[in-house]
């Protein structure tokens, strides 16, 4: 006996919604199991990890903080993965828009430059990332090298650069010769929205992108051509798309978007640039993209979601001695969990015993 | 991927250290007390050896006080852990790596009711400690045992990174080895991570490969020492005992030992006597350990203890003055007969004899 797929001609939206209501239950069904194999109780485990960070007003900002870059670069990474590019280097892009952002915040630094300098701070920001991602784009386009590759490879040559600057000529001097720069003046600094809050500007531009992103997907040429393009290139080349012309603009858009990101943390949260900048933000970006199904608003929500695990394993680590393996492992299952059930709604699973088949 | 766990410096950004205003010391029946890792504790290196001080707590204080950690914590994103341990009643919270020192210096200010120490960072404040370890005095010694046992006459070192701390350990090694072998050469390698047991093991592969017979290692996994055993060479072991992982190769460890500093913190908080301070604790505070010396000639395992006793007793500093720099000149002195604190602390040279250069 065996499985067989075939794809459902339609399934419609409530199925689909259901499916990722389904997905999330089952995945915490899996991981109250394996709390309750290690003697703990799941009940405890749920309280602590969903509805404690849910009700509580400075969990509630935390999550937003740390779901911003990864809202930000997820909704970037979703214009590629819609036209069936794989960028897989958002966390070099992000690191190469910290960079050159980051450059003039140093530049400025004790000079008392004005209220200019943030903003072209940002610009910088977008301006490096979409240049990293442009790399791939052109290489792919130009010599026809896989841009899974080439984005990748460029994450470590992108970090190697960061690591250089900072303990090179970009070392504070004043630091001991620690590898690390000098802290941001104010004006080099994205505020908080609140005073006193931890949730900075970051946020508003990841709230932006994913209204843009909703209309030009949505209901734009732009994104229709997307579209064809990732589900049928050659009836894309027929209708007069540019494929070239596509893949250079996504790896612009998404690089542009993960270097916004990067200066947006390096400006906002972190105050300086360091040699790690970020705990993964361009790749966690991917599973988001991935749960959020490449839907805006999917990935806003799935960046809450993924914020939450983060959050509420901390959480748990701390009131119940839960090791930090198992946030690991239950974002794996959630992922697999959203994977498998948005299959079963895009196929018809069919048993086929042996001889019976086709 | 971090870069943690640097020395921090004494003077400097001082943070005024005692404005002993409001927050009048109390006694305490029960605190909690909470930790910070970088790395994961099972890394039998720097997180290990901290989470080793956690349990010695908790021992020391049955019902008294409870601990918890939080492990594996990214240093661009870790102000939202501290400050987590802040808002679940933690009285007393150790942040472990260099890089926590802007996150560990922000939260501290939004709760000046709860202690915080940092280890290896230089920023302070009335209700933040900073503490470290002068692990150099341990490869004043090993360096030693290096030079008189090595029969290639060249020996061989795996850094983490090129920043002060494995500088002033390279420094200390070598001055170490000189001084009982004037004529020995060091081959460094630089592995440009703290934890990586393929990087690290490829590293002492190389040196090994290029005639070195002793093996120092200034990262945490136990690949060096363990490619040392696999070719009969030898190795010491760092941050814990690694002789488990070679018998044969092991010389001694240093080991980082702060369950002693941190059960005196512990208590200070519990009797109501925590301040604000700088720590900087060595072979005589037992802060760093030496492992029994082993695998080696009677004559070496003396000498080897006579110098532990001589830095233990303040009569040697392994930064004594004359101290002469790559380039042959003289490296200015600026504390009592040796280098001061902060010269060690921000050292960005090599003493005469090295003959790599300091990757910039």
């Amino acid at each position: 006996m065996r499985f067989e797929l075939t794809p459902r001609t339609n399934s419609p939206t409530v199925m689909r919604v259901f499916a990722s209501v389904a997905a999330f239950i089952t995945a915490f069904l899996i991981a109250g199991f394996v709390i309750w194999l290690m003697g703990r109780s799941p009940i405890a485990a749920f309280d602590v990890y969903v509805l404690q960070p849910l009700s509580d007003p400075w969990s509630l900002q935390e999550l937003i903080v740390k779901a911003t870059p990864m809202a930000l670069i997820a909704i970037g990474l979703s214009y590629c993965f819609r036209a069936n590019l794989w960028n897989i280097g958002a966390e070099g892009q992000y690191v190469i828009g910290a960079v050159l952002g980051g450059w003039l915040a140093l530049r400025t630094h004790g000079t008392d430059a004005g209220a200019w300098v943030l903003p072209l701070m940002l610009l910088l920001g977008v301006i490096g990332g979409a240049l990293w991602g442009l790399i791939p784009a052109f290489l792919k386009t130009r010599f026809g090298v896989n841009e899974i590759l080439t984005s990748l490879m460029l994450v470590y040559v992108a970090q190697l650069i960061l690591d250089y600057l900072v303990r090179g000529p970009w070392r504070d001097p004043k630091g001991f010769n620690f590898p690390q720069s000098v802290t941001f003046d104010p004006s080099a600094t994205l505020h908080p929205i609140l005073e006193g809050g931890r949730v900075h500007y970051g946020a508003v531009f990841a709230a932006i992108a994913v209204l843009v992103t909703a209309i030009v997907l949505g209901r734009t040429l732009f994104g229709y051509r997307l579209k064809l393009t990732g589900d049928a290139p050659r009836a894309a080349r027929f209708a007069g798309f540019s494929s070239k012309a596509t893949i250079l603009a996504v790896f612009a858009i998404s690089g542009g978007l993960a270097g916004l990101a990067g200066i947006s943390e390096v400006s906002g949260q972190i105050g300086q640039l360091q040699p790690s900048i970020s705990p993964g933000y361009g790749f966690t970006a991917i599973t988001v993209a991935f749960l959020g199904r490449l839907n805006p608003i999917g990935i806003l929500v799935a960046s809450l979601v993924v914020a939450l695990t983060f959050i509420g394993g901390e959480s748990a680590q701390i009131m119940l001695k839960l090791p930090l393996d198992l946030t690991q492992a239950f974002q794996g299952i959630l992922l697999l969990c959203v994977l498998a059930a948005d299959a079963m709604v895009s196929y018809r699973i069919r048993f086929v015993t042996r001889g019976g088949g086709k | 991927m971090f870069s943690g766990k640097v020395f921090g410096a004494l003077a400097g950004v001082a943070v005024l250290a005692l404005s002993a205003t409001g927050a009048v010391a109390q006694a305490k029946d029960k605190i909690k007390v909470g930790f910070i890792y970088v790395g994961p504790v099972g890394d039998h290196g720097w997180s290990y050896q901290h989470d080793v001080g956690r349990q010695a707590i908790e021992k020391a204080f049955p019902g008294k006080v409870t601990t918890t950690f939080v492990e594996s914590v990214p240093e661009a994103d870790s102000e939202r852990a501290i400050e987590q341990l802040a808002r679940t009643g933690h009285d007393l919270i150790f942040t472990t790596s260099f890089g926590f020192m802007e996150p560990t210096l922000k939260v501290a200010k939004k709760y000046p009711n709860i202690k915080f120490e940092h280890a290896t960072g230089f920023k302070r404040n009335p209700n933040l400690s900073t503490y470290a370890a002068k692990f150099h005095e341990g490869r004043y010694i090993i360096g030693q045992i290096a030079g008189k046992m090595t029969k290639s006459n060249t020996i061989g070192y795996v850094g983490a990174f090129p920043i002060p701390e494995v500088i002033a350990g390279i420094n200390a090694f070598y001055l170490g080895a000189q001084s009982v072998n004037p004529a020995v050469k060091i081959k460094i390698v630089f592995a440009n991570t703290w934890y990586d047991p393929a990087k690290e093991g490829d590293a002492a592969k190389a040196l090994l490969d290029q005639g070195v017979d002793m093996l120092a290692q200034h990262t945490d996994s136990p690949a060096p020492i363990q490619a040392a055993e696999a070719r009969g060479k030898f190795g010491f072991g760092q941050a814990s005992d690694m002789e488990r992982f070679a018998p044969k190769a092991q010389l001694t460890a240093i080991v980082d030992n702060w369950s002693d500093y941190y059960v005196a913190r512990a208590k200070a908080v519990l009797d109501g006597t925590w301040k604000s301070e700088d720590v900087w604790g060595g072979l005589a505070s037992n802060m760093v350990v030496m492992t029994p010396y082993k695998n080696m000639p009677d004559d070496v395992k003396k000498l080897a203890q006579e110098t532990e006793a001589a830095i233990r007793s303040g009569k040697l500093n392994p930064f004594k003055c004359p101290i002469t720099g790559q380039d042959g000149k003289e490296i200015e002195c600026k504390g009592q007969g040796a280098l001061s604190d902060e010269q060690v602390l921000g050292m960005n040279f090599y003493v005469k004899g090295i003959e790599d250069k300091i990757p910039q």
